[in-house]
């Protein structure tokens, strides 16, 4: 069995899968229940001054009978005095000294603040702190959270300060309600983390009821942006994790988050450079349990590569991942339908033809029976098809060789200033 | 639309190939999605093994298919074998929440699906335990045989199987129909328990081949799994004519080597009608017959079969007769059935089981020609040998007691069908691996509490 444990900028835990700070890890009881399933580690839910909350806090998007495909709220952080999570940390620590537990943190953006809290924590016995500039909501009106997340000079400043007193690995939380995650995660090396996370929750709005025309959720019939997760965050937050893991100036590890559902889920990030994952709408979905797939199928996955570690396999997508300037103009795949797994639904050809490139014909055999076919010489290679067709295995998007060299946009654009220059021939 | 022909007359191998399609793993993700993953889940507790149905699922849906294997096949060694045999709509998938708002989870399709992998990708699911000196004989290699033997060859014992027949898997290998479970599942399952160092003895039958005393001898306890045997005879005129079959007989010749021709365009009469009778009247279409009646004393109320065995019955035209008993077989002069002479019946009150005893009216015999006649009423125990290993009994079904398995001799356990019967339970393949399971679980606690370590 391959070794999942991981050591995130010093913090280790036995395997990748942390619950993120967030409800499920509110309590120890909860922490506590996690740990006993197989988890990890947990980022403590957030620490600060006591905090009131709303009640009608939850909302999610179903699709098409899928439940929870998307995932809002409008809860605040810890709702518990300081000293009354602090106690627990401490039981929680004492009862798993193997499991990571990291307290996530949040402040006005007060350097002694930050110090006396930061102290605290750490004397409980925590093995890292997880800096929350992430929250959209609530917090973020009162000038923290996301609304420090949002300025990378208060990201940096902040994380300053907590550097200058802690003892143990700084994690930075960050925000995707940003333009350019990276300006902000290079703010947070720059003021010395050890290691970022991300993605926190995104501005949302998850919907308004047609009979009341209230917002969901409401509050006494007013509502309010809440944070969105969950599977329909995860290519976003895969972006803004491959961005970062691959940025020249942001090399402190990443801890990924974002609509982690599955083992599967969690290898992607873990290519794109997250050294581990932290999860939490997949555990309020299920419940704990589903860690224990979460391991074996990690598990079994690696031996079937041969791979002894997870660690092996941090950040092996992250040279594949480039800027779209980059990309060879050369390269062509053109759709191919194989008529024999074909169920003629022909949504590809309606697709093709009133959204695309017009090149998926509708024929008939010599039976009278009516087949689709990709003119190829017309086809883009867009992919549109094959995404729509309901059916596995009945278009296939297929490599066409090209004679062509392969040439990408800064190549071309060098080639013809050089051309413009007179300093090479073009013939083509 | 083309109608399929359901029956070959000339390819009667087509006729015997599994007839319940696996599902695609388009039509697997789709539905293991669907699954609710339910918290302590009612298709658990309906499952005689206990398989943690919504793991298994979960994790198909996940891509860990091995995971999945191994999680069905922890709770039941034969989980293959099962996922096309058991009555799912009785356990499992009848307890599924979803019953209650849309339509349950095919858990029996995806449990198949699940060990289906396993079996192509040639996995090998467990470890044998570390071996702590002991040594058991596990009498018959059935489901409650191999089931018991796989769990304590992962607790360290060394374990030999004897087994009569030529092959291990016993119902599972001969006893159920081709088209509903083909060898070569129940054999993979075999495999998965030789791998843990299981010694299988087979062709050798215990009492015969080898003496009781040398078991109670070489083992320090023995597990009693023999099941049951041959049908008993009707014990009416004609019953050795030519052309009558035991039909679990019957049904183990559509499992040997190559299919007869011989019923091709015959008449062929089934007594009894319960799961081998149906066996034995499906496998008889199959084999070509042109005819196919079941004869039962009772009425569809009264038949053990299961509603899809016999829905499945019927679908292959096996036409039935309620209410009628065999009087006589009638046979030519060379010895061949020609015909079978019945009496109708009406039902009384109810008997010692419960169900309505079957009366025979006065006068209402008639003759069906038939060309062959196949007995399904029940299958005899193996007395002959609870006899010699002087096991308390009744009627050869063995006594047990209900907590350890242990019979009337301690050092002798026993679980499956020869343990079923008179109010101790349904013989299905499932319980009898849960028992053999229980079994073995029962034998580590006993020399666990003598100290044995392992």
């Amino acid at each position: 069995m391959a070794d999942l444990s991981i050591n995130l900028a010093g913090i280790k835990s036995p395997n990748p899968f942390w619950l993120a700070s967030a409800p499920p890890t509110n309590s120890g009881y909860q922490v506590q229940r996690a740990f006993e399933a197989g988890w990890g580690g947990a980022v403590w839910k957030t620490l600060g001054d006591p905090i009131l909350n709303v009640s009608s806090r939850f909302a999610a998007i179903s699709f098409n009978g899928q439940r929870v495909a998307g995932f809002n709220n409008i809860e605040l952080i810890t709702d518990r005095p300081l000293d009354v999570n602090l106690k627990e940390i401490y039981e929680t620590k004492k009862r798993f000294p193997n499991h990571a537990i990291i307290a996530s943190l949040m402040m006005e953006p007060k350097q002694e603040k930050w110090h006396e809290l930061v102290k605290r924590v750490e004397d409980v016995g925590v093995d890292g702190l997880e800096l929350n500039f992430g929250c959209p909501h609530g917090m973020a009106e009162r000038g923290m959270g996301s609304a420090s997340g949002q300025v990378p000079a208060l990201v940096e400043r902040q994380t300053y300060w907590v550097k200058e007193v802690a003892k143990t690995p700084v994690i930075v939380k960050l925000t995707p309600n940003i333009t350019d995650i990276t300006a902000t995660a290079e703010a947070a090396c720059n003021g010395g983390a050890d290691a970022i996370s991300m993605i926190n929750t995104i501005n949302s709005l998850m919907g308004v009821d047609l009979e009341t025309w209230n917002t969901i959720p409401h509050v006494a019939g007013k509502g309010a942006h809440g944070g969105y997760c969950g599977p329909a965050v995860k290519p976003i937050a895969l972006n803004m994790v491959a961005e970062c893991a691959r940025h020249a100036n942001i090399n402190v590890p990443i801890s990924g988050i974002g609509g982690i559902s599955n083992w599967q889920d969690a290898v992607e990030f873990m290519l794109m450079g997250a050294t581990g994952v932290q999860i939490c709408t997949a555990a309020m979905h299920h419940g704990f349990r589903i860690v224990e797939d979460m391991i074996e199928g990690l598990s079994h996955y690696l031996d079937g590569k041969g791979i002894k570690s997870v660690s092996e396999i941090i950040g092996k997508s992250v040279p594949k991942y480039s800027d779209w300037g980059n990309l060879d103009l050369n390269y062509n795949i053109v759709a191919k339908i194989n008529t024999e797994v074909c169920i003629n639904c022909n949504k590809c050809h309606i697709a093709c033809e009133d959204t695309s490139h017009q090149c998926i014909d509708r024929l008939t055999d010599e039976n009278g029976n009516g087949y689709l076919k990709v003119r190829e010489e017309d086809c883009v290679g867009c992919n549109l098809c094959s995404i729509i067709c309901p059916v596995d295995g009945a278009i296939d998007m297929v490599e066409v060789p090209n004679e062509l060299p392969p040439m990408s946009w800064n190549e071309r654009q060098t080639a013809l200033s050089l051309a413009a220059e007179c300093k090479i021939d073009i013939h083509k | 639309m083309e109608k399929i022909q359901r029956i070959s007359t000339i390819n009667l191998e087509r006729n015997f190939q599994e007839v319940e399609r696996a599902l695609t793993s388009q039509e697997a993700l789709e539905e293991s999605n669907r699954c609710l993953y339910c918290f302590d889940a009612p298709c658990i507790k309906a499952c005689p093994t206990g398989i943690d149905i919504p793991t298994f699922i979960k994790k198909i849906a996940s891509g860990n298919l091995l995971g999945s294997a191994k999680t069905i096949m922890t709770s039941n060694p034969v989980g293959a074998s099962c996922s096309r045999v058991c009555p799912t709509e009785e356990l499992c998938e009848g307890a599924c929440v979803l019953n209650h708002s849309t339509k349950p989870i095919m858990i029996g399709n995806l449990q198949r699906y699940a060990t289906d992998w396993a079996i192509k990708n040639e996995q090998t699911l467990f470890e044998p335990g570390i071996p702590n000196g002991k040594a058991v004989a596990v009498v018959g290699g059935g489901p409650a045989g191999l089931s018991a033997a796989r769990e304590l060859a992962r607790f360290g014992y060394k374990v030999t199987i004897f087994e009569a027949a030529e092959k291990a898997g016993g119902l599972n290998t001969y006893g159920i129909v081709s088209f509903r479970l083909p060898q070569s599942i129940s054999y993979w399952e075999v495999e998965q328990v030789e791998k843990l160092n299981v010694t299988i003895q087979t062709n050798t039958r215990v009492g015969k081949d080898v003496p009781i005393n040398d078991l109670l001898k070489d083992f320090d306890c023995i597990v009693l799994a023999v099941g049951m045997a041959h049908v008993p005879y009707l014990g009416i005129e004609g019953e050795d004519l030519e052309g009558v079959f035991d039909a679990i007989e019957f049904v183990k010749g559509t499992k040997s080597g190559k299919l007869t021709k011989d019923f091709v365009g015959k008449r062929v009469v089934v007594i009894g009608a319960g799961n081998t009778a149906i066996d034995g009247a499906t496998c008889s279409v199959r084999l070509g017959a042109e005819n196919v009646k079941i004869l039962y004393r009772r009425t569809e109320e009264e038949m053990t079969a299961y509603d899809f065995e016999y829905e499945f019955a019927k679908q292959d035209v096996v036409e039935f007769r309620w209410l009628t008993a065999p009087k006589r077989i009638i046979g030519d002069e060379s010895g061949k059935v020609t015909g079978i002479e019945c009496i109708k019946m009406n039902l009384g009150e109810p008997d010692q089981d419960g169900r309505r005893r079957p009366n025979p009216v006065e006068g209402s015999e008639y003759v069906i020609p038939v060309d062959a006649v196949i007995k399904a009423i029940g299958q005899t125990r193996h007395l002959e040998l609870i006899e010699a290993l002087e096991l308390l009994h009744d009627s050869g079904v063995v006594q047990v007691n209900k907590e350890t398995y242990q019979t009337s001799n301690p050092k002798i356990y026993a679980c499956g069908d020869v343990v079923f019967g008179k109010g101790n339970g349904d013989a299905m393949v499932v319980t009898a691996a849960q028992q053999g399971k229980l079994v073995a679980h029962s034998i580590y606690k006993q020399f666990k509490a003598a100290g044995v370590t392992q």
